[in-house]
């Protein structure tokens, strides 16, 4: 007699939407696996919870996850969400996708968001590179790095995202790599629970695309980089806290506690309301 | 005035833009996001003040690009959305009029189209969006526009406008113009219970057989939104009925794309209004939209006196454009007149629908519309 065995997970990914599109050795299956893990140990409402994706190899996840999801255009999660959270304060919207589509095409409306306090939650998978389009350099792509776009070396400075987040207002800011597993989807759990504005950069291994043209061409090399450059630092300098070949500085960087965008407009507009209830009863009498 | 707390009622001296705000607001709208832009400036102003008033939501965004997201995240969570802008916040707002199309999302986009190319004249009027707001965003679709002439009709295609698109599910675009949106007139704004409002259709499935993209025979799928207990995904690319991607698939992409169109060409005679003025007899038609509608029905009337056999066709609809209403009046007339704001837009569709008829084209560009006496003109000119 044979029993079919059924991962524990598996109820929240849509079995219809597998194979999955992501190369071997690609982080992006480790975030969705960390993710579903923590709304199974938070209990989360499923039918509250909205995943929002943008375009990208990490924008198949909205497909993915077994929740209403919206995958949308390109740099426009957080916008979209924005409509979303407003529009229902009640619903738990997370932003899950990648350095190129929240940081350049999407990056005014992810400093924008952060600094209205909206409260969404977003996860943000930094490979240094635009994968799903081949490989080219993008806003987190390092110094010299080679990519199909930068066959002479990068001269950009990227983007340190956790110091863009903390300094544009965020109000939980942290960043992992896929290496360590359990300390991301603890701090997913937190990140979830957040009222304000929270990030979660998880740095991510890419060896087909970036790996390959930067001398790590599988993903044991890169994360074996991750396990020899990372150092958890808690509540370190985000200004300080750049991405190197040396040294990547994990852990949470700010944890604070400010009203949410919504709940100050929802206050806003019921105390509007009341007193554009007495005004009329004035003018009725 | 009536209780400052609800929907307006009773008679008004308002402006085109606070007309439009009142409308939204009185067809159901509670989610405004838009972006500062001459000449649209005032409907946000507008609502800025009146949403918190009726329990709506009204946010400033950080461009264009954002507003038309927000406007769909919102719709998606149920609450029936607007945004507002001109011709360089259009052109922005293309890319996600596009998702809105895809994902079959009810909302409204008004353009009140000022003087371009890019910043152009931003405290003229112009008609220079019609072709934008019908094949702005890239690929196939349709698209519903209409084009109010008055600050009563800016109010009443408005509420239309949310009527239209949540029983087609597309983003429907008012394209008012400069002169219509800062114009001061009487608005008369019924009580709320004789104005007509639809809202979208909600699925009767349970939520495990749900089909987001499923359509009924009107070819518009039943929508749910989120939180309502129907789990599903729904994206830009190309799907299936699941709202699960088929980028490989001819035949979901003919399917899919077919029907947005069709949904809306195979309900063109519902969903097509234009205005007919003395048109029986009309050896010339001038056909004319927005505020230009105004100067051609004075023209029309001074040349009845003149005893010259003429009438007005005003598209109300101009997308999709009342192609069997021109087809109809050419087999008639002698010679069409389109005096239009822009370097020949409309006149193209009147072109194609008269077929053999004569059609002149009358272009005016910048501060002012074209006066009676110009359109009077050129009716006289096309009656020998």
């Amino acid at each position: 007699m044979s029993t079919e065995l059924v991962h524990p997970l598996s109820k929240y990914l849509r079995a219809a939407m597998m194979p999955h599109i992501w190369c071997s050795g690609c982080g992006n299956g480790i975030i969705l696996n960390c993710f579903v893990q923590a709304i199974d140990e938070l209990q989360m409402d499923l039918n509250k919870l909205v995943v929002v994706s943008g375009i990208g190899c990490i924008g198949r996840v909205a497909g993915y996850a077994n929740t209403n999801s919206f995958h949308t255009t390109h740099g426009r999660p957080i916008a979209f969400a924005t409509g979303v959270k407003l529009a229902n304060p009640e619903l738990e919207v997370v932003i899950i996708s990648g350095d190129g589509d929240l940081f350049a095409i999407g990056g005014n409306h992810f400093i924008h968001a952060a600094r209205r306090n909206l409260g969404v939650k977003v996860i943000c998978a930094n490979n240094f590179n635009y994968g799903m389009t081949g490989g080219q350099q993008g806003p987190t792509t390092p110094l010299e790095a080679f990519t199909t776009t930068t066959p002479y070396g990068n001269i950009e400075h990227p983007f340190n995202l956790v110091h863009l987040a903390s300094a544009s207002g965020a109000t939980y800011v942290a960043r992992w790599t896929t290496l360590h597993v359990r300390r991301l989807t603890q701090s997913i759990k937190k990140l979830l629970q957040k009222e304000g504005f929270s990030f979660i950069e998880v740095v991510s291994p890419c060896p087909e695309i970036y790996g390959r043209q930067n001398k790590m061409r599988t993903g044991l090399e890169m994360m074996e980089w991750f396990r020899r450059a990372s150092v958890v630092e808690h509540f370190s300098d985000p200004a300080k806290a750049e991405i190197t070949r040396e040294k990547i500085v994990v852990g949470e960087f700010v944890d604070t506690k400010k009203p949410s965008y919504e709940k100050l407009l929802h206050e806003k507009i019921a105390q509007v309301g009341k007193e554009a209830g007495k005004w009329g009863e004035q003018c009725a009498s | 005035m009536t209780k400052k707390g609800t929907v307006l009622e009773g008679v008004h001296f308002m402006n085109g833009d606070v007309a439009c705000a009142e409308g939204a607001i009185a067809a159901g709208c509670r989610f405004f996001a838009g972006y500062p832009i001459t000449p649209a400036t005032e409907i946000a102003e507008h609502l800025s003040q009146r949403m918190p008033e009726i329990g709506g939501i009204y946010i400033q965004m950080e461009d264009e690009i954002a507003s038309m997201a927000a406007v769909i995240g919102a719709s998606y969570a149920g609450l029936k959305a607007m945004t507002a802008t001109s011709g360089p916040g259009f052109s922005l707002m293309q890319e996600n009029i596009g998702l809105a199309v895809m994902t079959e999302a009810p909302c409204v986009v008004v353009d009140v189209m000022r003087g371009g190319p890019s910043t152009g004249q931003p405290t003229l009027p112009g008609q220079q969006d019609v072709m934008q707001a019908k094949w702005g965003s890239h690929g196939d679709y349709e698209i519903i526009a209409l084009a109010p002439s008055s600050v009563q009709e800016t109010f009443d295609l408005t509420v239309e406008a949310f009527n239209l698109s949540e029983t087609y599910r597309v983003p429907t675009i008012l394209l008012a113009d400069e002169v219509v949106a800062h114009m001061w007139e009487k608005v008369v704004i019924p009580p709320a219970e004789k104005i007509k409002i639809v809202n979208r259709k909600k699925p009767n499935a349970p939520p495990q057989e749900y089909m987001p993209f499923m359509p009924d025979d009107d070819l518009v799928p039943p929508m749910a939104c989120f939180g309502e207990g129907f789990s599903f995904h729904a994206t830009g690319l190309t799907h299936d009925e699941h709202g699960y991607p088929q980028t490989s698939s001819s035949e979901v992409q003919q399917r899919l794309v077919s029907r947005l169109c069709d949904k809306i060409r195979k309900n063109a005679e519902k969903i097509v209004r234009v205005q007919g003025v003395m048109l029986d007899d009309a050896d010339v038609v001038v056909v004319a939209y927005g505020i230009v509608a105004r100067a051609a029905l004075s023209a029309v009337r001074k040349a009845r006196e003149r005893g010259i056999k003429v009438g007005l066709l005003r598209p109300i609809t101009l997308w999709p454009f009342p192609e069997r209403h021109v087809a109809k009046i050419a087999e008639k007339a002698k010679a069409i007149v389109v005096p239009e704001m822009n370097c020949g837009q409309l006149v193209r569709e009147v072109e194609r629908a008269a077929k053999e008829t004569p059609v002149v084209f009358l272009s005016k560009l910048g501060e002012d519309p074209h006066t009676p006496t110009e359109i009077l003109e050129a009716i006289r000119r096309n009656s020998q």
